[in-house]
């Protein structure tokens, strides 16, 4: 069976024009473009989004030339395309409906967000030993691997993200911490970024078993 | 495929792939995709592992560096993801739809014939007819980038005969979860 060598040693002989080992052509440069920041489409798609205004504003101030080749005069009329008039001005109310669904949805989840208190609870396990929990983090944005363990590296303890009986995660750090995790959350340090002092609680629980 | 999808809750695992079914796949992908292999190394380079991100119900992604880079569903043909759809546009054969359908295509709908015959929809021209089961890059009319990649249930022969019924499955496309997640 003829090995591979012997086959490429055949080819030149074939074709003396060229090298015995022509090179190889260069690979074709991927296509650069850009997406836009505000809804991650390229901007030509920015009208199905759900911020379209806010996408012009951004495409406006960094890319001129873009912007005035998507929503100038004529490039408004030509992307009106095969469409009837009248499922144009149908298409546009949809968006703009889903615009305003869109913010009304970000308002809401802001003003939870704002609402939303950390729960920071002393849980007693033994006389003598307690556990910290923290609820409520991920209203934040918190990652909460993340936090659980700069806890435990900061507390030198154990530290773990459980979900608890309403489903919800939480962080339990073990031993009695709490005050050092409001002074954390009040600094801000680390994954803990930009929590606003007034939401956090403090309380105190008493996990007593049913008596025998 | 991915329009509800959450890294937490539908990924079942990552696991490095066996150089084996590395060159399997960089053979499939030559074959399938209208790549040269030059282009395919500066994508993927040779020496570099993939990483194989199993998803619920037999979606297997193929990602570089936790960037999805290949999508596969059951043993069925790679799709790019369409970042690198974007990046090379010329991969995979194109069809093209009209306006109307492009916000029900980005909603997740799989496209309908007369979406693709109609006026605005964009074809290819018979003598290079795609057979039913190819992947495609679907492109919206007057748009320079792909919105999504998808399944022909239909050859585009017969889309033109028969127009009705499903044409194209999506598999992903702009928008949806895999987009959202730009590294898993």
């Amino acid at each position: 069976m003829p090995s591979k060598k012997n086959q490429t040693l055949v080819t030149p002989v074939s074709a003396p024009e060229e090298s015995v080992a022509p090179p190889p052509p260069d690979p074709v440069p991927p296509v650069q473009y850009e997406c836009s920041l505000v809804c991650s489409f390229p901007p030509e798609y920015c009208e199905f989004g759900s911020s379209l205004t806010r996408c012009k504003e951004w495409l406006k101030e960094t890319h001129e030339n873009l912007y005035d080749k998507y929503y100038s005069e004529d490039a408004l009329t030509s992307k009106v395309g095969t469409l009837s008039l009248e499922a144009q001005a149908k298409l546009e109310k949809d968006t703009a409906k889903k615009e305003a669904k869109a913010e009304a949805k970000a308002d809401a989840a802001l003003k939870k967000k704002l609402a939303s208190q950390i729960i920071i609870k002393r849980i007693e396990r033994n006389k003598r030993k307690h556990v910290t929990s923290v609820q409520g983090l991920e209203a934040f944005g918190v990652d909460l691997k993340k936090a659980a363990k700069q806890f435990s590296s900061k507390f030198a303890t154990g530290s773990s993200v459980t979900k608890n009986l309403q489903g919800q995660d939480e962080i339990v750090v073990q031993g009695d911490v709490s005050d050092e995790i409001i002074e954390m959350i009040h600094d801000g340090v680390g994954v803990l970024k930009g929590i606003p002092a007034d939401n956090v609680d403090l309380v105190e629980e008493k996990k007593k078993k049913g008596g025998d | 495929m991915f329009k509800k999808f959450s890294p937490s809750t539908d990924i079942a695992g990552q696991t490095p792939v066996k150089t084996s079914v590395q060159r399997g796949i960089r053979a499939a992908i030559l074959s399938q995709w209208k790549i040269e292999p030059e282009t395919l190394e500066a994508l993927w380079p040779k020496k570099e592992g993939l990483v194989h991100v199993k998803c619920r119900d037999h979606v297997s992604i193929y990602s570089l560096h936790g960037e999805p880079l290949i999508i596969q569903h059951f043993d069925g043909p790679f799709y790019p993801t369409l970042r690198v759809l974007h990046k090379y546009p010329y991969i995979l054969p194109k069809v093209g739809i009209d306006r109307g359908a492009i916000r029900y295509l980005l909603a997740g709908a799989p496209m309908m014939c007369p979406g693709l015959t109609s006026k605005g929809g964009w074809l290819p021209p018979a003598e290079e007819g795609l057979p039913a089961g190819s992947a495609v890059a679907i492109f919206a009319e007057g748009k320079d980038h792909a919105v999504g990649v998808g399944l022909l249930k239909l050859g585009t022969e017969e889309m033109r005969r028969v127009n009705k019924d499903v044409a194209v499955e999506l598999a992903t496309y702009l928008g949806d979860d895999l987009w959202a997640h730009k590294a898993l």
